[in-house]
């Protein structure tokens, strides 16, 4: 059945078949490879993108429920210029080494940073937990997303 | 010209990361090329049973199947997987078929691929296919399998593939002249690697020109590529193996498994492009598993404590099959029990015992983590017994710096033999006791304070790294003056692009940005690689390209001294990708490319390199739910030569929280009837990030390997090696006051509940 959704600031029109998961789509039928599938049950948190500015598992959720969505990649959060402050952090902090659960670790610490510029490291430990990473021992990501919160708050809205 | 490395030891950023951070890494999954087929593999239900009839035409009926595989199709004799490491004909005999045929062994053993339009079409189809089992005893484990009541083989006679002895001086005399001896038994739980991208292939055939290119290889795609090119009869020069981005190896991803065989076989038999990409069930089910060991272990000490002898025995659990690298494990138990430690006489035996589980293979510092266990508890224990402070028993043991290099036990029945390479163990023991505040943590020793018993304890290991024989690497100036490195190595998410780039700008004396790439794994890149497995590619690959970079320095060298008029050994190297003679004069290397200029270099030892270290952890247990916080962490290790500090660091606490997950969470548990009960990431628990957030790791250089021109050691591996003997030990001594001994992993909470249950009954009888 054909469903339009944005995707990455682009409406998009696919086909799909009922049963297709959202991450299916977005990596088969829209090329958007960056989103990973990790274990297609929703315990690993690979797969994840934002979904009307929420972080969604994109392996629980079928492409007909994406219909009339906002949906956000990790090629949505990336430009070839340059690396985002998020982006470079994580850099900066080796919060990263095979890269495969990366997007899914960018696509949730954004939509938390988004919400909540000040997380403090125990409420993005709890935020991130749902994200499985098995090279990194998780201490530099902690460290890139502290770091990167500066880059959320908005200037002159009082947030520190 | 540079007279100090500019790279080498920095921590410079990854060069990976642009890529991977962007979502523009390239793992085989995001492979598509046109007009490829999907394939889906039906896999053993049962652990034991022998194949009555497979009928496959329902499936083969279905809109968009294109083919069902089964052992019929594959011919007359099914090929099995050869031993990549240890080979004997002992064990051949229970090599794995590509495909079940008359028997299936465990549940998870492929017995048919199906190839069709979709993944989903494919996978649908399998319920398709009518399959006659009959059930068979199950040997679930290793004890049913030393009955031998039921055998896996009955061509065999037996369900013992090899028993493996570690030998040094004379263990019996020793024990029985000893004043103190102390005998305990300990079980270390089967869990495996669970990388976070599953394996995947895509095999594509061209039948015109009979060439074959397979994508998602990585660890060592041209040993691969030898058992394929004998398998399917087809010349090795007519196989191309691609590494892709790869989402971590750990050990387990990258062998030959049946996939290997099956979804090349399957393209050449659809005559097209065939892609297989696990799910994570069949992960969990399909890929080695690791560790599951029981072993008694017996300690004798003079009572100085002085360690005397170790003696003891393993009962390994192998799985249905002897897989790739099977061997390893049970090898590295008898081969490391010692450890750092200085002990004259040692005889431990490992028996690798089949059952019909998931097979085995190596998971990262595999028989380490399990030998570390034992012997660090042990030596706890006999330290109490003897009235020894932990520390200065450890330290009247180690392996002083005067006696390098010092000889590990004699493996039999293969006669290998391994030294230690160069090191100061006091070194990391003191740094550690130091960096993690021994002294003043040592009041919390045992106390319980808000309901909680604290306890520290200390473990020491050596980690062997550098696995041989060889490795090769060529460097190609491009024309655009910059220079290419391809080798041997291959990448599986460690940053070797990055560190490998290093070292060849550091070599060649040009700024990092003139390396243009790193090209490693893919057979196309270069005559002959080895890969990457037992810590290997810094120091193996790493040295092959200071052997290349010496010969294309050298043709650059003459080939800029023929331009500017002067004799070749005159000739600098500027930073500014230029080529300098005495007067002044500079020609570019970009000119110099068009003379077509590389430098080819190999290195080869079978020496291993030993990094060495001292972990100590601080716990708190609660003794009503029996859940252990890790309160501090204090890793230190000495790596010889530090490449990225950055990437080792990363190497060092990953490696600590894998171990912390396999010493606390994760286990594949079976049933009595073979079958796996822990298939989702759901029941295989796994570390989140809140659950082990204080880690800290200390690294020196301190030691160089003498085994190698960079003077590096293996790192990859150190940091999971002691976790669990240091984390047992410091559970032990957080209820010393109860007298818990922690003897099995993993330490759930259930599991130390009924241990301080038990202690508790124990010594108050009469109160309850």
């Amino acid at each position: 059945m054909p469903i339009r959704f944005e995707v990455n600031g682009r409406q998009v029109s696919v086909e799909v078949e009922p049963r297709m998961t959202l991450a299916d789509c977005l990596r088969h039928l829209l090329r958007l490879t960056g989103t990973h599938v990790g274990c297609e049950h929703g315990v690993c948190g690979a797969c994840t993108v934002i979904v009307d500015g929420a972080a969604v598992r994109s392996c629980l959720m079928l492409a007909v429920q994406a219909e009339g969505t906002r949906v956000v990649t990790v090629e949505g959060l990336s430009s070839d210029d340059a690396l985002s402050p998020l982006q470079a952090s994580f850099r900066k902090h080796h919060a990263l080494q095979c890269g495969f659960c990366t997007p899914g670790m960018i696509t949730t610490a954004h939509a938390l940073l988004s919400d909540e510029p000040d997380a403090d490291a125990a409420r993005i430990r709890d935020v991130l937990s749902g994200n499985l990473c098995r090279c990194t021992g998780y201490i530099p990501i902690t460290e890139a997303v502290l770091e990167a919160r500066a880059a959320y708050r908005k200037p002159g809205s009082g947030q520190r | 010209m540079r007279t100090t490395n500019t790279f080498i030891g920095s921590p410079v950023e990854r060069i990976e990361d642009l890529r991977f951070l962007r979502g523009k890494g390239q793992y085989v999954d995001d492979l598509s090329p046109h007009g490829m087929l999907h394939a889906a593999i039906l896999r053993s239900a049962v652990a034991h049973g022998r194949i009555r009839s497979i009928d496959a035409s329902a499936a083969l009926a279905r809109p968009g199947v294109r083919a069902v595989i089964t052992a019929a199709d594959i011919g007359p004799t099914v090929p099995r997987i050869p031993l990549r490491q240890e080979p004997l004909p002992v064990l051949t005999r229970f090599e794995q078929p590509v495909i079940a045929h008359g028997k299936v062994r465990y549940v998870g053993e492929p017995i048919a691929v199906v190839v069709a339009d979709s993944a989903a079409i494919a996978e649908d189809a399998l319920e398709a296919i009518a399959l006659d089992i009959e059930s068979l005893p199950v040997v679930a484990d290793h004890r049913r399998s030393a009955a031998e009541d039921v055998l896996l083989f009955d061509e065999n006679g037996t369900n013992l593939a090899i028993e493996l002895t570690g030998v040094m001086g004379d263990a019996d005399a020793a024990f029985r002249d000893a004043p103190y001896v102390r005998r305990e038994r300990f079980r270390v739980q089967r869990h495996t690697a669970v990388p976070m991208e599953p394996r995947g292939l895509l095999a594509e055939w061209d039948s015109k020109a009979g060439r074959l290119k397979v994508s998602g290889a990585v660890k060592v795609p041209f040993a691969i590529r030898k058992v394929l090119s004998t398998q399917l009869s087809v010349a090795e020069d007519r196989i191309e193996m691609v590494e892709n981005d790869a989402g971590a190896g750990f050990g387990v991803r990258g062998e030959f498994y049946p996939e290997d065989f099956l979804i090349p076989f399957a393209a050449r038999f659809v005559g097209g492009s065939v892609k297989w990409i696990e799910d994570r069930r069949e992960h969990l089910l399909a890929t080695n598993h690791a560790r599951e060991i029981e072993c008694e272990l017996e300690i004798a000490c003079a009572r100085d404590g002085a360690i005397l002898a170790l003696r003891g025995h393993g009962e390994i659990d192998m799985g249905a099959y002897i897989r790739t690298n099977a061997v390893t494990p049970g090898r590295n138990v008898v081969q490391v029990i010692s450890g750092p430690y200085r002990i004259p006489n040692i005889h431990v035996t490992t028996a690798l015992r089949m059952t019909n589980k998931t097979p085995v293979g190596t998971y990262r510092g595999p028989g380490r983590f399990e030998a570390d266990f034992f012997r660090e508890r042990l030596i706890d224990m006999a330290a109490q017994d003897l009235g020894i402070d932990r520390v200065e028993f450890r330290r009247r043991n180690l392996v002083a710096a005067s006696e390098m290099p010092y000889s590990l036990p004699t493996v039999l029945p293969y006669d290998m033999n391994s030294e230690c390479d160069s090191g100061d163990y006091q070194i990391t023991l003191d740094r550690c006791l130091q960096e993690f505040g021994w002294a003043e943590k040592s009041a919390l020793q045992g106390r319980l304070i808000d309901g909680r018993y604290h306890g520290i304890a200390l473990g020491c290991y050596i980690e062997g790294g550098a696995s041989g024989p060889k490795e090769n690497a060529r460097l190609v100036l491009d024309a655009d003056g910059m220079v290419s490195v391809y080798v041997g190595s291959s990448a599986v998410g460690q940053g070797l692009e990055t560190v490998l780039a290093q070292i060849a700008a550091d070599a060649l004396e040009i700024p990092m940005d003139r390396i243009s790439g790193v090209f490693h794994g893919s057979t196309a890149y270069i005559h002959e690689g080895f890969g990457s497995y037992g810590s290997r590619s810094v120091v193996m690959g790493g040295s092959a390209i200071l052997a290349a970079a010496t010969r294309l320095r050298e043709a650059i060298r003459v080939a800029a001294s023929k331009r500017l008029g002067c004799a070749a050994a005159d000739i600098e190297i500027a930073d500014g990708g230029a080529a300098r003679a005495p007067d002044g004069k500079t020609v570019a290397l970009a000119e110099l490319a068009g003379d077509g200029l590389s430098g080819e270099g190999s290195y080869a030892s079978n020496k291993r390199t030993y990094s060495y270290g001292a972990h100590a952890a601080h716990v708190a247990v609660d003794p009503g739910t029996g859940h252990v916080a890790l309160i501090d962490y204090m890793a230190v290790e000495d790596v010889g030569r530090i490449i990225n500090p950055e990437t080792l660091h990363g190497q060092t606490v990953g490696a600590i929280v894998q171990g912390l997950g396999g010493t606390f969470l994760e286990h594949l548990v079976y049933d009595a009837d073979g079958q796996l009960l822990t298939g989702s990431l759901a029941d295989y628990l796994m570390p989140t990030m809140s659950d082990f957030p204080n880690i800290r790791a200390v690294a020196l250089e301190v030691h160089r390997s003498p085994n190698n021109p960079l003077g590096a050691k293996g790192a990859g591996e150190g940091g999971i090696i002691p976790v669990a003997g240091v984390i047992a030990n410091a559970v032990a001594s957080a209820l010393s006051s109860l007298g818990v001994q922690p003897r099995e992993l993993p330490l759930t909470p259930p599991r130390l509940w009924h241990l301080i249950d038990a202690a508790r009954a124990r010594s108050a009888p009469s109160a309850r």
